[in-house]
Protein backbone atom coordinates (compact mmCIF):
# COMPACT_ATOMS: atom_id res chain seq x y z
CA UNK A 1 0.00 0.00 0.00
CA UNK A 2 1.39 3.70 -0.79
CA UNK A 3 1.20 6.08 1.60
CA UNK A 4 1.36 10.01 0.74
CA UNK A 5 3.96 11.82 2.71
CA UNK A 6 2.91 15.49 2.52
CA UNK A 7 5.51 17.89 2.62
CA UNK A 8 5.02 20.44 4.92
CA UNK A 9 4.52 24.00 3.00
CA UNK A 10 5.34 26.59 5.52
CA UNK A 11 7.89 26.64 7.87
CA UNK A 12 7.48 28.70 11.67
CA UNK A 13 10.19 30.40 12.92
CA UNK A 14 10.12 31.25 16.89
CA UNK A 15 12.43 34.19 18.18
CA UNK A 16 13.08 34.63 21.43
CA UNK A 17 13.10 37.95 20.84
CA UNK A 18 15.34 38.66 24.34
CA UNK A 19 14.49 42.54 25.42
CA UNK A 20 17.42 42.17 28.00
CA UNK A 21 20.43 41.19 25.95
CA UNK A 22 21.85 42.02 22.18
CA UNK A 23 21.54 38.30 21.07
CA UNK A 24 17.52 38.77 21.68
CA UNK A 25 17.73 42.02 19.26
CA UNK A 26 19.56 39.74 16.62
CA UNK A 27 17.08 37.07 16.76
CA UNK A 28 14.51 39.63 16.23
CA UNK A 29 16.13 41.22 12.97
CA UNK A 30 17.82 37.64 11.73
CA UNK A 31 14.00 36.28 11.84
CA UNK A 32 12.55 39.27 10.21
CA UNK A 33 15.47 38.88 7.53
CA UNK A 34 14.24 35.77 6.55
CA UNK A 35 10.80 36.49 6.76
CA UNK A 36 10.63 39.39 4.68
CA UNK A 37 13.56 38.81 2.49
CA UNK A 38 14.94 35.40 2.21
CA UNK A 39 11.73 32.73 2.32
CA UNK A 40 8.88 35.57 2.34
CA UNK A 41 6.89 32.52 1.07
CA UNK A 42 8.26 29.88 3.07
CA UNK A 43 8.13 30.73 6.59
CA UNK A 44 5.61 32.54 9.26
CA UNK A 45 6.58 33.52 12.47
CA UNK A 46 4.41 33.54 16.23
CA UNK A 47 5.33 36.11 19.04
CA UNK A 48 6.52 33.39 21.56
CA UNK A 49 4.30 34.62 24.89
CA UNK A 50 1.62 34.01 22.42
CA UNK A 51 1.58 30.40 23.75
CA UNK A 52 0.53 31.68 27.16
CA UNK A 53 -1.39 34.55 25.94
CA UNK A 54 -3.17 33.06 22.82
CA UNK A 55 -5.63 30.00 22.43
CA UNK A 56 -5.83 27.07 20.81
CA UNK A 57 -4.97 27.77 17.25
CA UNK A 58 -1.55 29.25 19.09
CA UNK A 59 -0.80 26.02 21.11
CA UNK A 60 -1.46 24.47 18.41
CA UNK A 61 0.82 26.49 16.13
CA UNK A 62 3.97 23.77 16.20
CA UNK A 63 1.54 21.05 15.67
CA UNK A 64 0.32 22.88 12.17
CA UNK A 65 4.05 23.91 11.39
CA UNK A 66 7.32 22.62 11.91
CA UNK A 67 9.41 25.34 13.53
CA UNK A 68 12.81 26.39 14.41
CA UNK A 69 13.44 28.17 17.24
CA UNK A 70 15.63 30.69 17.35
CA UNK A 71 17.14 31.99 21.22
CA UNK A 72 19.51 34.40 22.02
CA UNK A 73 21.25 32.61 24.90
CA UNK A 74 21.57 29.27 26.55
CA UNK A 75 18.64 29.23 28.30
CA UNK A 76 16.82 28.47 25.41
CA UNK A 77 13.44 30.33 26.15
CA UNK A 78 11.91 29.56 22.79
CA UNK A 79 13.07 25.87 22.66
CA UNK A 80 11.95 24.96 25.86
CA UNK A 81 8.69 26.88 25.60
CA UNK A 82 7.60 25.40 22.10
CA UNK A 83 8.45 22.28 23.88
CA UNK A 84 6.48 22.48 26.68
CA UNK A 85 3.38 24.91 25.12
CA UNK A 86 3.28 23.59 21.76
CA UNK A 87 5.41 20.97 20.12
CA UNK A 88 9.18 19.57 19.66
CA UNK A 89 10.70 22.12 17.17
CA UNK A 90 12.67 20.97 13.93
CA UNK A 91 15.74 22.55 15.01
CA UNK A 92 17.01 25.29 18.02
CA UNK A 93 19.66 27.79 16.88
CA UNK A 94 21.24 29.31 20.23
CA UNK A 95 22.71 33.11 18.36
CA UNK A 96 25.61 32.90 21.34
CA UNK A 97 26.58 29.69 20.83
CA UNK A 98 26.80 30.40 16.72
CA UNK A 99 28.39 33.82 17.31
CA UNK A 100 30.93 31.93 19.14
CA UNK A 101 31.66 29.27 16.37
CA UNK A 102 32.18 32.40 13.84
CA UNK A 103 34.03 34.47 16.00
CA UNK A 104 31.70 37.35 15.64
CA UNK A 105 30.69 39.70 18.25
CA UNK A 106 27.46 40.42 19.45
CA UNK A 107 26.55 44.48 19.15
CA UNK A 108 27.21 46.54 21.78
CA UNK A 109 23.77 47.82 22.39
CA UNK A 110 20.81 45.98 22.75
CA UNK A 111 18.50 49.04 21.21
CA UNK A 112 19.55 48.81 17.64
CA UNK A 113 22.08 47.13 15.14
CA UNK A 114 24.37 48.94 13.18
CA UNK A 115 26.17 48.30 9.93
CA UNK A 116 29.07 46.88 11.59
CA UNK A 117 26.39 43.78 13.27
CA UNK A 118 25.17 43.10 9.75
CA UNK A 119 27.25 40.29 9.66
CA UNK A 120 26.03 38.48 12.46
CA UNK A 121 22.49 39.04 11.28
CA UNK A 122 23.31 37.84 7.94
CA UNK A 123 24.82 35.13 9.63
CA UNK A 124 22.03 33.75 11.24
CA UNK A 125 19.33 34.55 8.80
CA UNK A 126 21.52 32.25 6.50
CA UNK A 127 21.62 29.66 9.06
CA UNK A 128 18.08 29.87 10.08
CA UNK A 129 17.23 29.92 5.59
CA UNK A 130 18.90 26.74 5.27
CA UNK A 131 17.20 24.69 7.69
CA UNK A 132 13.82 26.00 5.81
CA UNK A 133 14.99 24.42 2.93
CA UNK A 134 16.38 21.59 4.56
CA UNK A 135 12.91 20.91 6.55
CA UNK A 136 10.71 21.91 3.08
CA UNK A 137 13.11 19.76 0.64
CA UNK A 138 14.49 22.78 -1.22
CA UNK A 139 17.90 23.74 -2.64
CA UNK A 140 17.64 27.79 -2.74
CA UNK A 141 20.94 28.33 -1.67
CA UNK A 142 21.76 31.82 -0.24
CA UNK B 1 17.36 48.72 49.42
CA UNK B 2 13.89 49.67 48.00
CA UNK B 3 11.82 47.61 45.45
CA UNK B 4 13.03 48.40 41.95
CA UNK B 5 10.57 48.90 38.98
CA UNK B 6 10.74 46.29 36.71
CA UNK B 7 8.95 46.96 32.84
CA UNK B 8 8.48 44.51 30.84
CA UNK B 9 7.78 44.64 26.93
CA UNK B 10 6.32 42.40 24.94
CA UNK B 11 8.08 40.31 23.00
CA UNK B 12 5.84 41.66 19.72
CA UNK B 13 7.57 40.98 16.27
CA UNK B 14 4.50 40.74 13.85
CA UNK B 15 3.68 44.76 13.93
CA UNK B 16 5.77 47.56 14.86
CA UNK B 17 4.05 48.13 18.08
CA UNK B 18 6.19 45.57 19.62
CA UNK B 19 9.27 47.29 18.39
CA UNK B 20 7.78 50.73 19.82
CA UNK B 21 7.17 49.28 23.28
CA UNK B 22 10.84 48.01 23.31
CA UNK B 23 12.36 51.06 22.52
CA UNK B 24 10.51 53.12 24.78
CA UNK B 25 11.15 50.52 27.54
CA UNK B 26 14.91 50.97 27.12
CA UNK B 27 14.77 54.40 26.59
CA UNK B 28 13.17 54.70 30.38
CA UNK B 29 15.70 51.93 31.69
CA UNK B 30 18.66 53.29 29.91
CA UNK B 31 18.08 57.18 30.00
CA UNK B 32 15.18 58.80 31.90
CA UNK B 33 15.34 56.13 34.88
CA UNK B 34 18.42 53.91 35.08
CA UNK B 35 18.56 54.13 38.97
CA UNK B 36 14.97 53.01 39.45
CA UNK B 37 13.64 51.24 36.55
CA UNK B 38 15.27 47.42 35.13
CA UNK B 39 14.07 44.75 32.86
CA UNK B 40 14.22 41.59 31.83
CA UNK B 41 13.16 38.74 28.64
CA UNK B 42 9.44 38.03 28.66
CA UNK B 43 10.37 34.69 27.87
CA UNK B 44 12.35 33.83 31.09
CA UNK B 45 8.87 33.97 32.67
CA UNK B 46 7.28 31.12 30.22
CA UNK B 47 10.26 28.61 31.21
CA UNK B 48 9.80 29.56 35.20
CA UNK B 49 13.52 31.04 35.29
CA UNK B 50 13.79 31.31 38.68
CA UNK B 51 15.75 34.26 38.78
CA UNK B 52 13.11 36.29 36.54
CA UNK B 53 10.10 34.69 38.57
CA UNK B 54 12.14 36.30 41.87
CA UNK B 55 12.83 39.53 39.87
CA UNK B 56 8.74 40.09 39.26
CA UNK B 57 7.95 38.60 42.49
CA UNK B 58 9.77 41.27 44.61
CA UNK B 59 9.33 44.22 42.86
CA UNK B 60 6.63 46.76 41.31
CA UNK B 61 5.84 45.56 37.49
CA UNK B 62 4.68 47.59 34.76
CA UNK B 63 3.69 45.54 31.49
CA UNK B 64 4.06 47.31 27.89
CA UNK B 65 1.82 45.24 25.13
CA UNK B 66 2.02 46.22 21.41
CA UNK B 67 -1.12 45.03 20.61
CA UNK B 68 -4.83 43.99 22.77
CA UNK B 69 -3.57 40.51 23.08
CA UNK B 70 -1.60 41.45 25.87
CA UNK B 71 1.10 38.85 26.46
CA UNK B 72 3.51 40.51 28.33
CA UNK B 73 0.49 41.06 30.91
CA UNK B 74 -0.63 37.94 30.57
CA UNK B 75 2.76 36.09 30.77
CA UNK B 76 3.34 37.76 34.33
CA UNK B 77 -0.06 36.64 35.59
CA UNK B 78 0.47 33.40 34.51
CA UNK B 79 3.38 33.61 37.03
CA UNK B 80 0.46 34.31 39.80
CA UNK B 81 1.97 37.75 40.12
CA UNK B 82 -0.80 40.70 39.28
CA UNK B 83 0.74 43.45 37.24
CA UNK B 84 0.70 47.19 39.10
CA UNK B 85 0.22 49.23 35.96
CA UNK B 86 -0.19 47.70 32.07
CA UNK B 87 0.14 49.91 29.26
CA UNK B 88 -0.79 49.83 25.61
CA UNK B 89 1.27 51.24 22.91
CA UNK B 90 -1.95 51.20 20.59
CA UNK B 91 -3.55 53.54 23.34
CA UNK B 92 -0.96 55.99 22.89
CA UNK B 93 -1.17 55.68 18.97
CA UNK B 94 -4.80 56.48 19.32
CA UNK B 95 -3.87 59.81 20.71
CA UNK B 96 -1.09 60.38 18.02
CA UNK B 97 -2.34 59.03 14.89
CA UNK B 98 0.25 61.18 13.01
CA UNK B 99 3.13 59.16 14.44
CA UNK B 100 2.75 56.05 12.30
CA UNK B 101 6.06 53.93 12.42
CA UNK B 102 7.17 53.28 9.09
CA UNK B 103 8.10 49.90 9.02
CA UNK B 104 8.25 46.54 11.92
CA UNK B 105 12.11 46.98 12.85
CA UNK B 106 12.62 50.22 11.55
CA UNK B 107 10.56 52.64 13.59
CA UNK B 108 11.97 55.88 11.36
CA UNK B 109 11.17 59.56 12.68
CA UNK B 110 7.56 59.21 13.20
CA UNK B 111 7.85 55.92 15.08
CA UNK B 112 10.63 56.64 17.62
CA UNK B 113 8.81 59.70 18.17
CA UNK B 114 5.61 57.64 19.10
CA UNK B 115 8.32 55.18 21.23
CA UNK B 116 9.17 58.64 23.18
CA UNK B 117 6.08 59.65 23.76
CA UNK B 118 4.90 56.17 25.40
CA UNK B 119 8.64 56.30 27.51
CA UNK B 120 7.64 59.78 28.71
CA UNK B 121 4.27 58.29 30.01
CA UNK B 122 5.88 55.71 31.64
CA UNK B 123 8.24 57.73 33.15
CA UNK B 124 5.30 59.22 34.51
CA UNK B 125 3.62 56.33 35.59
CA UNK B 126 6.79 55.55 37.84
CA UNK B 127 6.66 58.86 39.32
CA UNK B 128 3.17 58.16 40.75
CA UNK B 129 3.78 54.15 41.77
CA UNK B 130 6.79 55.81 44.02
CA UNK B 131 4.78 58.14 45.39
CA UNK B 132 2.58 56.04 46.23
CA UNK B 133 5.40 54.19 48.19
Amino acid sequence: MLVEIKKPKKVGIIPCNGEEICEGTLTRFASRKVLDELRPHETVTICLPLFIAGGQEERGFAKNFPTITVDGCSKRCSQISTEKLSSRPYHSIVVSELLREHNIKPPPSRRTITEKDQAAVDLIAGEIANKVDEILGNNQGG
Amino acid sequence: MGKKIVVLPCSGIGKAFGEVGRQAVYSLAEELRPEDVTTTCLARLMIDDPEAKALVKDNIVITVDGCALSCAQKSVESTGRQVDSAMRVIDIFKKHKDLKPQGVLELGESGFKLAEILAENLNEEVDCIMKKG
